[in-house]
């Protein structure tokens, strides 16, 4: 009897966050992202792909306790080139005795850490230039959308090698030349949206109020760009671990005795033949996090948005 | 004179003209600036990025005047503008300097190895392009079956793989264990000296010459390398075609088609297909130039001399000219095909003239 009462007066976690008229923007905005969860997670392939990425923070994060060995000193002597499932050393071993699990454990951070530079610099420098050109319009958008639309046409792999070797090999300069050739896209991105809030109303009642275009731009453009802008830098995770395992596997990425993973594939390159492993490992792993970007990717766009759903 | 009359009459008379003119002009401007765009970077990754270019060729141990006298030389006491200026002049003239690994004009080299990367990324194309289309075909007609999520996964592992990766494995399987293909390379030591190729397309030049034990060996050296690029370009073709064929499969033509009594499969094939058929080649195209830009890690792989392996024996000699050369030309290409398949896509679709 009284837990009819209960239901009846209090709603559940569930009806509050889908209840039609919220009372405060946080109970609407915990509502939007409740109705986006439960699209994301109706995709079983894209809850695979957000588990990947879980799986590879947890293992950055805790590289130290769980890798077996050192990653960078080996046993020379006893445990050069050993092959999976030998005892204590479940990938096997390269060439100079270092366990192969206990480098792509630590290699993950390196990944974590150029996917996430990357992000934080390009992404950004798109929102800007993209929100500038678009709000602004006239010549500013025109020479802004030139300039987008030049490195837009530029081969990115290509690009990148050059800037990295006349930049000097290092991650550094990997991370810095992917970001250099990585923003286009995010400009044309933000301006798209851009144009689409420039002339609604709640602008006009913004600049009635008498804030500047810098303001306006920053706080009441920018955020609204920020949705369909994750999902696109999510999809192109992938392409970015990729390129820049490529600029590793050409030695111009990560320096040895960095456990970098493309780096890892060049120099297992020489075994191939006899012990496939050393290359063969290091691969899985980048195959695995760059579908897990490419899963998560592609579940967030359904989800955001759902008119493109399935194409 | 309906409306539609009085428009195709502007169209022909002096308003159409013009706007014709007004788009050629738009067109010729992007060109130019493009263009311009890819000498400003490499100039800027060739001149400004290094502290100094003139310590970068003579090494840092050289004595004073002979690093001021090749300063001079390079001209690298002009202002920038100039240096500029001259950069584009030399460039537009093709030449881009001398590759100290060998001793060529960059040039020379560049027209020697990129036949066999053109080769190679039109092997690759074909290959993505007919297996590529009529997948993306099915997955869209049974969209949700199990062939759709077959051709789903296909090509989103063809977009995680790291392509020098596989192509290690392709050669452990196919040629250590298998030995169904020939070894790295570009054609067997045994013909390389009693086979005079013209064009440097190899395929083409044995084919002309009737030399098919050469063909035939050319094929087994190809195959592999080749089917690489056409698993990266299928990924990316069938993604594209299923999306296109769900668009054009649920437009209201294809119900009245249906309502004809039309066959499916011709509705599909003719109908359908004919309409996504340009958006396609514009795809198609743009794929093309994604292998010539994939094609430098898998050039590297599989030993091909063509423009991807020169660059990357460049960079580890730390030939700066050779890499830029090679940059520009695979930049120059890649933007061509770019531009080039946007034109195609107004000559070929009325609609988007119109406007």
């Amino acid at each position: 009897m009284s837990e009819i009462e209960m239901k009846s007066t209090t709603p559940t976690l569930r009806e509050w966050l889908l209840s039609d008229k919220p009372e405060s923007r946080r109970q609407a905005r915990l509502g939007r992202l409740y109705i986006i969860w439960r699209r994301f997670s109706e995709n079983r392939l894209a809850v695979a792909g957000l588990a990947i990425l879980i799986g590879l923070v947890f293992v950055a994060a805790f590289a130290d306790v769980l890798a077996p060995h050192s990653p960078v000193q080996g046993d020379l002597r006893y445990s050069r080139l050993l092959p999976p499932g030998t005892a204590g050393y479940l990938l096997g071993t390269d060439d100079q005795g270092r366990d192969i699990l206990s480098r792509l454990l630590y290699g993950s951070r390196l990944t974590l850490l150029v996917v996430f530079l990357v992000a934080i610099i390009a992404a950004p420098v798109g929102l800007i230039v993209g929100t500038v050109s678009g709000y602004a319009g006239g010549w500013v958008d025109a020479i802004l959308m030139r300039l987008t639309d030049i490195f837009l046409a530029f081969p990115k792999l290509v690009l990148a090698l050059a800037l990295v070797a006349a930049l000097g090999p290092g991650i550094e300069n990997a991370i810095l030349a992917i970001a250099v050739t990585s923003w286009p896209p995010y400009a044309r991105i933000a301006r798209a949206e851009t144009m689409t809030f420039r002339n609604s109303d709640y602008i006009a009642a913004v600049k009635l109020m008498g804030a500047s275009p810098f303001r306006i731009v920053l706080f009441h453009i920018m955020p609204l760009c920020i949705s369909s802008l994750i999902v696109r830098v999510t999809l192109d995770m992938a392409g970015i671990i990729l390129t820049a395992a490529g600029l590793g596997f050409l030695g111009l990425g990560a320096q040895p005795p960095l456990p970098e993973w493309g780096a890892m594939i060049a120099s297992g390159r020489r075994f191939i033949l006899d012990q496939w492993w050393v290359a063969a490992m290091p691969g899985f792993a980048i195959l695995i996090v760059s579908l897990g970007f490419n899963l998560l990717g592609d579940g967030l766009r359904d989800a955001l948005d759902p008119k493109e759903a399935g194409q | 004179m309906t409306i539609l009359d009085s428009k195709t009459e502007a169209w022909r008379s002096g308003a159409g003209a013009s706007a014709f003119a007004m788009t050629s002009l738009r067109f010729l401007v992007t060109v130019v600036t493009t263009y311009l765009g890819l000498l400003a970077v490499t100039f800027f990754i060739g001149r400004v990025v290094p502290i100094d270019p003139a310590l970068a060729i003579v090494g840092d141990r050289a004595p004073a005047h002979v690093v001021e006298r090749v300063r001079e030389e390079l001209g690298l006491n002009l202002p920038l503008y100039q240096q500029f200026f001259i950069y584009v002049r030399q460039a537009l003239t093709g030449d881009f300097g001398t590759s100290v690994l060998t001793t060529n004009p960059v040039m020379t080299d560049i027209r020697r190895v990129f036949p066999a990367t053109i080769e190679l990324a039109t092997v690759g194309t074909l290959i993505g392009a007919l297996l590529g289309v009529p997948l993306g075909v099915l997955a869209a007609v049974k969209r949700g079956s199990i062939a759709d999520q077959i051709v789903r996964i296909i090509g989103l592992i063809g977009y995680s793989v790291p392509i020098f990766w596989l192509g290690l494995l392709a050669l452990v399987f196919f040629y250590a264990k298998l030995k169904w293909v020939a070894y790295p390379g570009r054609i067997d030591i045994v013909y390389e000296y009693s086979f005079t190729p013209v064009t440097g397309f190899y395929l083409l030049d044995a084919a002309m010459q009737r030399q098919w034990d050469v063909l035939w060996d050319l094929f087994r050296h190809i195959i592999l390398p080749g089917s690489l690029l056409g698993y990266f370009s299928l990924a990316y073709i069938s993604r594209m075609t299923r999306s296109f064929m769900l668009n054009e499969l649920s437009q209201e033509y294809i119900v009245a088609a249906r309502a004809k009594g039309l066959s499916e499969t011709r509705i599909i094939w003719f109908h359908a297909l004919r309409n996504a058929a340009v958006p396609l080649i514009t795809v198609i195209a743009l794929s093309y130039a994604g292998l010539l830009e994939g094609s430098v890690l898998t050039e590297t792989i599989f030993s091909w001399p063509g423009l991807g392996l020169y660059i990357t024996n460049s960079l580890q000699n730390a030939d700066m000219n050779a890499v830029l050369g090679g940059t520009m030309i695979i930049g120059a290409v890649f933007i061509g095909i770019n531009l080039l398949s946007d034109v195609l896509y107004h000559i070929l679709d009325p609609r988007t003239r119109s406007r």
